[in-house]
């Protein structure tokens, strides 16, 4: 063993692997906003430009107090929920049937792959027209830029279905429906949930652009009200609501996929 | 009931896969195909079992189907072929859910198979959980439970390494012994023809027709340890393939 020559084999196998450091990203939201609440109070960042956080929050509590922040806040829940759930819907069927049957394949895909990438801000004047100022063109410009992403990845979810899992089924002689409930969706369904996390961003978005147009409620009305007025605490307090329920949304659709999904790890 | 291969041919376009192919399983009697790959052994079963339909050719049943069964001829696949979002017994309920009957005669069943398999304790498992292995054993069980008069098996231990293999012929010979069935078994694996098969047919390369039929009188269960003689067999359809295995390996992949 004591022979001269001999050395540990070097190690080359490190690195690229990520691992989980604790409160880094509560250190960098606490730092970022401590560096602003200073800067405002130093005079670093302009109070036009930029309030301090707490004037934000002082915003907020006024938004709660009144009961704006409900009624602004509810209003937009109700449009995102609407618009996005007969989106998704219509989407998820027309995918199935275009992902099962060939007439509707070859006659409808390249329509649906004709529309999916207008970006659906730029129809909201043409829904205006067609359904009105009211809630009728808000709810199909979110229903609408919706649909689409999930019609795309409900097709591509059919389409992944293993084959042999589906010959299997037809040699056990289980009927076209049943395989389609109990093979097709399920395997499809995990491209269908990231096909809703998208369809769900998107909906943030279009939501809050078609608030901008003849909303009187909502929480883009008041972003715009409050640019409109250069009250850019205002602003920030709705960008802030914004913020949070996004995350929620994602949260809510990460439960949906862990309960649906608990079949993958 | 028995199954008959007549004079069965089978082009994919102008690919010929299989040419005038007679084969026969008689009843409780398991059929091994072996042959070079490409050589159709597995559009053999496809068609056997009715999911590909021969260009020329009969594939019939004769004979009265017996009572009790739910799905005559039943694949057992290379791939085990479980839906992985369904448990251990959801997937064996998949095959029972669209026959008549009762939600007790169906857990009945489950349980009865789970049973013969050494299943019981896996039953709430998610195949992702299993071994290869134990995946197959859930492929059996499930086919157990059609009660199936033909066992369709599709190199259906080809996926696994060589000690879960032995095991699972092993269980394989005991379901045989305890209850007969009939079985077209396809493998490329001599030493499993020999340990499973009454009958093994040789197929040549493509296009696969018959090049021969051995018999072996061996009772499966004491097979394991008759190694002299199915050795001598093995080395026998060995040289027969040998040629044809060669040629294989050098082909380029048409498909």
């Amino acid at each position: 063993m004591s022979d001269p020559t001999s050395r540990p084999v070097p190690f080359r196998g490190g690195g690229f692997a990520h691992r989980p450091v604790k409160g880094a990203a509560v250190f960098v939201f606490l730092f970022l906003l401590l560096a602003w609440e200073w800067g405002t109070r130093t005079g670093v960042i302009s109070n036009i430009a930029l309030p301090a956080p707490s004037e934000v929050v002082t915003a907020l509590s006024d938004l709660i107090e009144t009961g704006m922040l409900w009624k602004h806040w509810s209003t937009s829940m109700w449009r995102l929920l609407g618009g996005w759930t007969s989106g998704t819907m219509a989407g998820i069927a027309v995918g199935v049937i275009i992902g099962l049957w060939s007439l509707p394949r070859s006659g409808l895909y390249p329509l649906v792959s004709a529309l999916f990438p207008i970006p659906k801000i730029a129809l909201l004047p043409l829904f205006v027209v067609w359904f009105g100022i009211g809630e009728g063109s808000k709810l199909a410009t979110i229903a609408f830029g919706t649909f689409f992403p999930t019609v795309i990845a409900t097709i591509g979810g059919v389409d992944a279905v293993d084959r042999n899992l589906i010959r299997m089924a037809q040699a056990f002689n289980i009927p076209y429906t049943r395989i389609v409930r109990d093979v097709i969706l399920p395997g499809a369904m995990p491209a269908i949930l990231s096909g809703m996390r998208i369809s769900a961003s998107i909906a943030m978005v279009l939501l809050v652009a078609a608030e901008m147009i003849g909303a009187e409620f909502g929480v883009g009305a008041y972003i715009l009200m409050a640019g409109a007025l250069f009250a850019i605490d205002q602003l920030i307090a709705g960008v802030v609501i914004l913020s949070v329920t996004g995350l929620s949304v994602a949260w809510v659709i990460g439960q949906v996929e862990k309960r649906l999904l608990a079949w993958r790890s | 009931m028995q199954l008959a291969l007549e004079a069965v041919s089978h082009q994919y376009g102008q690919l010929e896969v299989l040419s005038n192919v007679d084969l026969q399983v008689m009843e409780g009697e398991i059929v091994c195909v072996v042959g070079p790959s490409g050589c159709g052994k597995s559009t053999l079963l496809r068609l056997a079992g009715g999911l590909e339909q021969p260009s020329q050719g009969d594939v019939l049943l004769k004979g009265e189907s017996a009572p009790g069964v739910l799905n005559p001829l039943t694949y057992v696949f290379q791939d085990f072929a479980l839906l992985p979002w369904r448990t251990v017994s959801e997937n064996i309920e998949l095959v029972l859910d669209h026959h008549q009957l009762t939600q007790s005669e169906k857990s009945d069943i489950v349980a009865d198979v789970l049973l013969r398999t050494n299943l019981s304790d896996f039953k709430g498992a998610w195949p992702r959980q299993l071994s290869g292995g134990m995946r197959q054993r859930v492929g059996i069980a499930r086919a157990l439970a059609v009660r199936p008069e033909i066992w369709l098996m599709d190199e259906p231990l080809s996926a696994l390494d060589s000690q879960t293999r032995e095991l699972l012929m092993d269980d394989l010979v005991e379901l045989w012994t305890r209850t007969p069935f009939s079985a077209l078994y396809v493998t490329h694996n001599l030493a499993e023809a020999t340990r499973l098969g009454h009958k093994i047919v040789l197929l040549t390369g493509r296009p696969g027709c018959v090049r021969s039929v051995t018999n072996i009188d061996i009772p499966l269960n004491e097979r394991a340890a008759s190694g002299a003689a199915l050795e001598d067999i093995r080395q026998d359809i060995w040289e027969q393939m040998r040629e044809q295995a060669a040629r294989a390996d050098r082909e380029m992949r048409h498909v």
